[in-house]
């Protein structure tokens, strides 16, 4: 016996329903987590496109290509050739620039696009009314080194672009609708945008031989896209169809002639002094595999795109200008 | 007296004004700020307003490895001469020799972080809290650390940066618990993210970029072995509640030479004993546990000049001057057994030659111990390398991580590549800028690379997996290594041959070939190889500059 009555009627009602309501719960919190399935509901994606291609006024050249010793008055002037920048920007639209930022090169080394170029075109769409013009890529190498080295991020920065670096959280998951392209992981800037100009410069590469503006969408995405190299003609043609860009301009001021992609030795690079800028981005790179000498009908992806209604590759029957300045 | 007039008493000797403990506080707060402020700059972070060229750090990363004396005395013993920045030691050992360990109490970030941990409230004077600073023989043991590691250092074998307080904190701090605080901080903000309620994902996601941009890196790093690094850590800080500055006064090798150098020290502890009626209050806050109390002498080498014993003292009897009496207030020499000195002199006498005897160093040495750009021959490596993890939180690519046994047991934590984590960028030298003491050498971009008629300086060599590798095992196009490989020409040349796929057809691929002569061993085709669990290419450490021996071809034959 204790010195104390142990317990009264009263404790002994609460202590039971409290251990009773306890066991109650544990049991109803079992049944309500309980599950056979070991694995997640498989998450459905429905297959999107990013079709941001404006039309392109009445009059002008569907092709432009501009030679001359600045950078950045070839690129005005080609893009007033198509039929200016107010044409293709809206005011109040979030531009979003994708020059090719992949590697640790400095500009001379002609493995980044031309940073005048990508200046040029960031102040020329906050002319046109642009809300705000971000500038980004997914590197191959590391990507603050990228962005600094190639100078294109204080290019871009000193008027006033948004340069925004390819963070891990910065991806979703997208349904690309491809045919070797199921399902990968989308930089998230490129889902958002209401206009994309897409810049890249012409480089030599060993798989595809010439890298150009569609091979330029590798940079769009994350996860592990060397994967991709494996169907590249396949790949490119997806990511053509599921991404069409508001212009492109082929940056071809420096050109790499060997050991492309990246380069590294000013002996590899070829001054042009040249840019090429169209609402077809087909025709865009059907003319750049010309600057290496080679047949547009050389390379499979452009017929693949072509095949696909994505543009043309006879870029020579559009309506084309020429200019030097 | 009693409980209650003793803590009146506590409380009423706080002087206010700018006293020397609260002066000591400042430096304390003053001074783990800024090793934290240099630890978080010690990243390339980019700079979007930068001309291009050349990347290098704006602060002094490495300052207080360079004051650490301990970093200084053992690599003198190792390598007979004082490397660089590390002559900012003799500084604080000067300083030392007239004043005591005033690093320990002052500047120390461990030993900051140690006393922030065992901190007692004012108004605890328990027996228990007392008894805990008393003066305790296991303190020797330091000494006994101390010239076990001086031993070993004199011998070429420099493990100072195990133990050593500044080391252990940068290389827990930098490649376990900021990483890990990152994990947890993004994960959270991840999840208030995924909320969507408009008011808390705007902030969230701006308090994310800042945290990026500022502290932590854009995307996480990760470290072979960090929860040990951190485990351990974290294992230091909890002693503390149970006796105060534990590390500091039972193992901390810098503490113990400190302390032998406080024997010469003019400044110290005056006591007017016949004052002092036993309350104990000094004790109690007592960070070195060195006998402050009235009745016993003073001992130089523990005490870490926090000055608590003379702030909370009520009677006047404890005083900090210079030239105290030495005959009834302080003992210089630290109490040192005979014995134990022999047991720490034997251990570090036995350490290296055990280490040695298992292959490593010179025979048979372990293919993935790729070391960075700049790196001494391995024996030197080893008789200087703190350690520390500098190089490896400064690496853009998180290719650096702390070795487990690749480089023997002596090479424990000291910097290997793995590249199937990050690759050595080939236009970056910072861990050749960070490094303290030598083991990594400075380059400079163009001595790394090998432009202007020298040779490139080679880390390891690339080999091909054939089993593994895409178009030579599976008929399947790549070429992914020599996309990226950065020489130019480049290390990896593609031969084309047709091959006939499972289903008889026949199917044009690019075999990739290694160049012997142009790969230096980065690392790059490794970490992009697609087969992802285990490379179809990989490096190893065969042909790196560095080593006379770990070489795979005659070294005359010319780079065009």
């Amino acid at each position: 016996m204790t010195e104390e009555s142990p317990s009264s009627r009263r404790e002994f009602l609460v202590r039971t329903a409290k251990a009773g309501l306890a066991v109650a719960a544990s049991g109803a919190l079992g049944l309500l987590l309980h599950n056979r399935e070991a694995r997640r509901p498989p998450v459905t994606l429905v297959p999107t496109h990013r079709d941001l291609s404006v039309p392109q006024p009445a009059g002008f050249p569907r092709i432009v290509m501009v030679r001359g010793p600045s950078p950045r008055a070839i690129t005005q002037a080609a893009i007033r050739e198509l039929g200016g920048m107010k044409a293709f920007i809206s005011r109040q639209d979030i531009v979003v620039i994708k020059p090719n930022m992949a590697w640790d090169r400095v500009p001379q080394q002609a493995a980044n696009t031309n940073p005048e170029v990508i200046q040029a075109l960031v102040e020329l769409c906050y002319e046109a009314g642009a809300k705000e013009v971000r500038v980004t890529d997914v590197s191959c190498d590391e990507a603050r080194r990228c962005f600094q080295r190639s100078g294109i991020a204080a290019a871009a920065q000193a008027v006033g672009a948004r340069v925004i670096l390819p963070e891990e959280h910065l991806f979703r998951e997208v349904a690309l609708g491809g045919e070797v392209l199921d399902r990968w992981p989308v930089f998230v800037p490129f889902l958002e945008a209401d206009k994309i100009i897409n810049v890249p410069i012409a480089k030599q590469h060993s798989l595809t031989r010439v890298s150009l503006a569609l091979k330029n969408w590798y940079g769009i995405l994350g996860g592990v896209r060397s994967r991709l190299h494996q169907q590249i003609h396949e790949s490119i043609a997806d990511l053509a169809a599921f991404m069409k860009p508001t212009l492109t301009l082929l940056d071809a001021v420096r050109i790499l002639v060997h050991n492309g992609p990246q380069g590294g030795s000013l002996d590899d690079v070829h001054q042009l002094n040249l840019v090429a800028a169209s609402v077809d981005q087909v025709a865009v790179d059907a003319f750049g595999v010309t600057l290496f000498g080679y047949q547009p009908t050389d390379f499979r992806y452009l017929i693949l795109a072509e095949a696909r209604g994505l543009g043309t590759t006879r870029f020579e029957e559009l309506k084309l200008k020429q200019i030097n300045l | 007296m009693n409980a209650a007039e003793k803590q009146a008493a506590g409380k009423a000797s706080v002087k206010p004004g700018l006293s020397l403990r609260r002066l000591r506080l400042l430096s304390q707060t003053v001074f783990l700020l800024l090793f934290l402020f240099l630890l978080v700059q010690t990243a390339h972070r980019g700079s979007f307003r930068q001309v291009p060229e050349p990347i290098r750090l704006s602060y002094p990363v490495k300052i207080f490895l360079e004051l650490d004396a301990l970093n200084a005395v053992a690599t003198v013993l190792s390598t007979h001469s004082l490397y660089r920045g590390l002559l900012w030691a003799v500084l604080v050992i000067m300083a030392t020799l007239l004043l005591g360990r005033f690093f320990c109490g002052w500047l120390c970030p461990l030993g900051t972080l140690n006393h922030l941990f065992g901190a007692t409230r004012r108004s605890e004077p328990s027996p228990k809290y007392i008894e805990r600073n008393r003066t305790r023989p296991w303190q020797s043991l330091k000494y006994y650390v101390l010239f076990g590691l001086l031993v070993a250092a004199a011998l070429g074998t420099l493990q100072i940066g195990l133990l050593d307080p500044i080391s252990l904190t940068l290389r827990s701090l930098a490649l376990s618990l900021l990483p890990a605080l990152r994990y947890l901080l993004f994960e959270l903000l991840d999840a208030i993210y995924e909320l969507r309620i408009p008011f808390l994902w705007l902030p969230a996601d701006y308090l994310g970029r800042a945290l990026r941009a500022a502290i932590f890196t854009p995307n996480p790093t990760y470290y072979r072995v960090g929860w040990l690094l951190g485990g351990i850590f974290l294992t230091i800080l909890l002693l503390n509640r149970l006796i105060p500055r534990f590390f500091c006064r039972a193992i901390c090798p810098l503490g113990a030479l400190l302390g032998l150098l406080a024997r010469f020290s003019l400044f110290g502890l005056e006591k007017n004993h016949e004052q002092c009626d036993d309350c104990n209050l000094c004790l109690l806050h007592c960070q070195g546990a060195a006998s402050p109390q009235g009745g016993v002498k003073w001992r130089a080498a523990e005490c870490t000049l926090c000055l608590n014993c003379q702030d909370v003292c009520p009677r006047d009897v404890l005083h900090f001057r210079f030239f105290p009496n030495l005959r009834t207030s302080v003992a210089l020499q630290p109490d040192l057994g005979r014995r134990g000195l022999l047991t720490g002199v034997f251990a570090g006498l036995a350490f290296l030659p055990l280490a040695r005897v298992s292959p490593g160093v010179e025979k048979n040495s372990h293919p993935q111990r790729i070391r960075p750009p700049g790196a001494v021959a391995e024996e030197e490596f080893l008789a200087r390398c703190l350690k520390c993890g500098e190089c490896m939180k400064v690496c853009p690519t998180n290719a650096l991580h702390p070795a487990w046994f690749e480089a023997g047991l002596e090479g424990l934590w000291s910097p290997v590549l793995i590249a199937r984590v990050g690759y050595c960028v080939d236009s970056c030298v910072l861990c050749t800028q960070v490094c303290p003491s030598g083991a990594i050498q400075p380059l400079s971009e163009e001595e790394k690379l090998g432009q202007a008629g020298k040779r490139p300086v080679k880390i390891g060599l690339a080999f091909i997996d054939r089993g593994r590798c895409l178009p030579w095992a599976m008929a399947t196009e790549c070429i992914v290594c020599e996309e990226h490989c950065p020489t130019s020409p480049k290390a990896i040349r593609l031969e084309e041959v047709v091959v006939t796929r499972p289903d008889g057809s026949k199917i044009k691929v690019r075999q990739p070939y290694v160049d012997v002569e142009r790969c230096w061993g980065c690392g790059i085709c490794e970490y992009k190889c697609p087969v992802r669990d285990r490379a179809a290419i990989y490096v190893t450490s065969v042909g790196e500059t560095r080593s006379l021996t770990n070489r795979l071809l005659l070294p005359e034959r010319r780079v065009s």
